[in-house]
């Protein structure tokens, strides 16, 4: 078999990516700098990445720092994630207005938008691949997701070092990107500055073909697999043998009146989570009732009116919602997608704003069943 | 068949939330197309008799002879939607509600006599029936057109009742509590500012009161065990704009 091509590119040669990439019509997306946070948004060039700034992350904590070398992705995952781009947080799908009797379509369809999604992380990959799953993988496509995703070029990064909330490897998803992407790109600061770049697919293999690289040397390989071991160690651990049915058995635990003692309901960590993806639809009229508009917009089972069918809401109580997300994420979502839902990238923990830990309350859930163990 | 007629009222408050109709400028002719406004003060001095289909009052109830004005409005009136904190929730004012509101009158007024108040604030809901109560300090316009028009429409109207985290993830604004350290009142507040604050880099003051199943307690707990609030900074949160709120009322009280 051939042996998988690997190339280097030296740091100072980052733009010529860019270059390519808009020569080839995409819109470079991927992280930035911006109100005290590591965040994703149109980018030019590199001079737009974090070059020398880090996160630190806990339970309810997230803090930019500065790093004492430059690295252009010496961070992990932030508060956005690549869903934004392929599944809008907002969005009008249509607009009517009234002609006599009926009604004419004034929109037009828009083209699909042709993104470069630059640094993008193994779990956040793992997180696209269940993104297809929910949203072309069944009976019915979402056409605008699937003509999103089609256009879109992966510039995988893998990561070199993990942050405490950070458990892709209890979730094998991480933290190396194995596939899904178009280039991969491990950062190593010696034998001198440079990112050491698999292809995955042939998109890749063009644009790699046009920039300056160099063959990898085993000081570069070395380099790479010694970054990506440091991101493996990882303190934060997820059970996840017989959890699918630890949380089936336990639908009535007094765990989850626990956990709504401390949540609040405010639906932080579906938003944040790169994997959730229920929203609603809106129909608005507006004064004269000669036009309408349909609305999409990102929901949560952590709002009201999300259950709610004839008669009222079907899940009334914060323990009910909490219970909802935590079991559809770990447990249930293998029933229906056939995989976790969950890809172990912390966002639910960090940017909860009461610090609520689904690792610990999954810790929590099965010692409450103290010594009574199941089979995996 | 005319127009539905339209009427605003006014009670105990700063007149911002009318004035949010008014900035609607260019919308503004809309609901002039579609509605004869038929008495609004604020606007026009030409005022109208009733009976209104559609009532939006702005204000609190302070004094008796509002609380038997309001009555007359609401015989006057289809539909009656309160708008701002003041209507619904009592407003900044009902602050005097947890002191002596006598005291007061003989600190600020020079002529305490002359002075004809009830000892507390509260939301035209305690004294009569409300068919839809919009929220904010002040409210947001476009809410405003939302609930006229969806009335008019006969829909209901799109107003969520989720916190404000919710606007502040959809519209990818970084967390102040969790990337600053500042304490918010985003996740127990009602959403319809668009999370104005957050995006501005501060916390949210709770200007459109508690959301559904608002808990207050452990938002407290979390900012005196994790942000450096004292109990009198967490007081001072939740006695605001809504202090009268049951559950912002309640958990200041708690704390300090
Ligand atoms: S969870 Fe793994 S892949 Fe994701 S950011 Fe953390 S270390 Fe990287
Ligand atoms: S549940 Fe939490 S850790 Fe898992 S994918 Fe979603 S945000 Fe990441
Ligand atoms: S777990 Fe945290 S982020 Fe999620 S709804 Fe509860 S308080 Fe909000
Ligand atoms: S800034 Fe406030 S409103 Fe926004 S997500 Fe954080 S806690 Fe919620």
């Amino acid at each position: 078999m051939e042996k998988a091509l690997i190339l280097t590119l030296a740091a100072d040669r980052l733009d010529q990516l860019f270059h390519e990439l808009q020569g080839r019509g995409y819109e470079c997306v991927g992280p930035t700098l911006r109100d005290d946070a590591i965040v994703y948004d149109h980018i030019e060039s590199s001079a737009d990445l974090p070059r020398g700034w880090t996160d630190e992350q806990a339970p309810g904590h997230y803090r930019v720092k500065r790093r004492d070398d430059d690295a252009y992705f010496g961070y992990v995952v932030g508060p956005h994630s690549w869903k934004k781009y392929l599944f809008p947080p907002e969005r009008r799908l249509w607009q009517l207005k009234r002609a006599g009797q009926k009604f004419d379509r004034t929109d037009t369809p828009a083209e699909p938008p042709r993104y470069a999604f630059i640094g993008v992380r193994a779990c956040e990959i793992a997180a696209l691949k269940i993104q297809d799953r929910v949203f072309t993988g069944g009976q019915f496509t979402e056409p605008k997701y699937a003509a999103a995703r089609e256009q879109a070029f992966v510039v995988a990064v893998n990561c070199t070092q993990a942050a405490s909330t950070c458990f892709c490897v209890s979730m094998k998803t991480g933290p190396e990107a194995q596939d899904g992407y178009d280039l991969s790109l491990t950062e190593v600061l010696t034998p001198e500055h440079s990112f050491v770049i698999r292809v995955g697919s042939d998109h890749g293999r063009e644009v790699l073909a046009a920039l300056q690289t160099a063959a990898a040397t085993p000081a570069h390989e070395q380099a790479a697999r010694a970054g990506i071991e440091n991101a493996s160690q990882q303190a934060r651990k997820l059970e996840t043998a017989g959890l699918k049915e630890l949380l089936q058995r336990n639908f009535e635990s007094e765990q989850w009146d626990d956990i709504a003692k401390r949540c609040l309901s405010c639906a932080n960590c579906t938003m944040a989570c790169p994997t959730c993806f229920c929203s609603s639809v809106e129909d608005t009229t507006d004064l004269t009732g000669e036009h309408a508009e349909r609305w999409q917009r990102w929901d949560s089972c952590f709002n009201p009116d999300f259950s709610y069918i004839h008669g009222g809401e079907v899940r009334k109580t914060t323990a009910s919602r909490y219970r909802q997300w935590m079991t559809h994420k770990l447990s249930t979502w293998f029933d229906q997608f056939g995989s976790s839902g969950c890809v172990g990238c912390g966002r639910c923990i960090s940017w909860c704003p009461v610090g609520i830990d689904l690792t610990e309350e999954a810790r929590k859930m099965r010692e409450s069943e103290g010594t009574c163990h199941e089979g995996s | 068949m005319g127009k539905p007629r339209l009427a605003v009222w006014k009670f105990a408050s700063c007149d911002g939330c009318q004035l949010s109709l008014l900035d609607c400028e260019d919308e503004l002719l809309a609901v002039a197309g579609a509605v004869e406004i038929a008495y609004f003060a604020e606007a026009s001095s030409n005022l109208q008799p009733g009976p209104y289909d559609v009532s939006l009052v702005e204000g609190s109830i302070t004094t008796a002879h509002d609380a038997e004005r309001i009555k007359e409005i609401r015989r006057q009136s289809g539909a009656v939607i309160t708008i701002g904190a003041c209507a619904t929730a009592g407003g900044i004012q009902a602050l005097r509600n947890f002191a002596d509101v006598e005291e007061f009158t003989r600190a600020v007024y020079a002529t305490p006599a002359f002075i004809s108040t009830l000892d507390r604030s509260t939301p035209i809901s305690d004294h009569i029936q409300v068919d839809f109560e919009l929220r904010g300090c002040p409210i947001n316009k476009y809410q405003l057109l939302e609930v006229i028009n969806a009335f008019l429409n006969k829909r209901r109207p799109n107003i969520r009742a989720h916190s404000v985290c919710v606007e502040c993830k959809q519209r990818g604004t970084v967390c102040v509590t969790v990337a600053r350290g500042e304490p918010c009142l985003g996740p127990v507040t009602h959403a319809g500012c668009g999370a104005l604050c957050p995006s501005y880099n501060r916390g949210c003051f709770g200007c459109y009161g508690p959301k559904e199943l608002p808990n207050t307690e452990s938002l407290a707990a979390w900012a005196r065990a994790e942000l450096g609030a004292t109990d009198r900074d967490i007081k001072r949160l939740y006695h605001n704009f809504n202090t009268w709120t049951e559950p912002f009322r309640s958990e200041g009280n708690r704390n300090g």
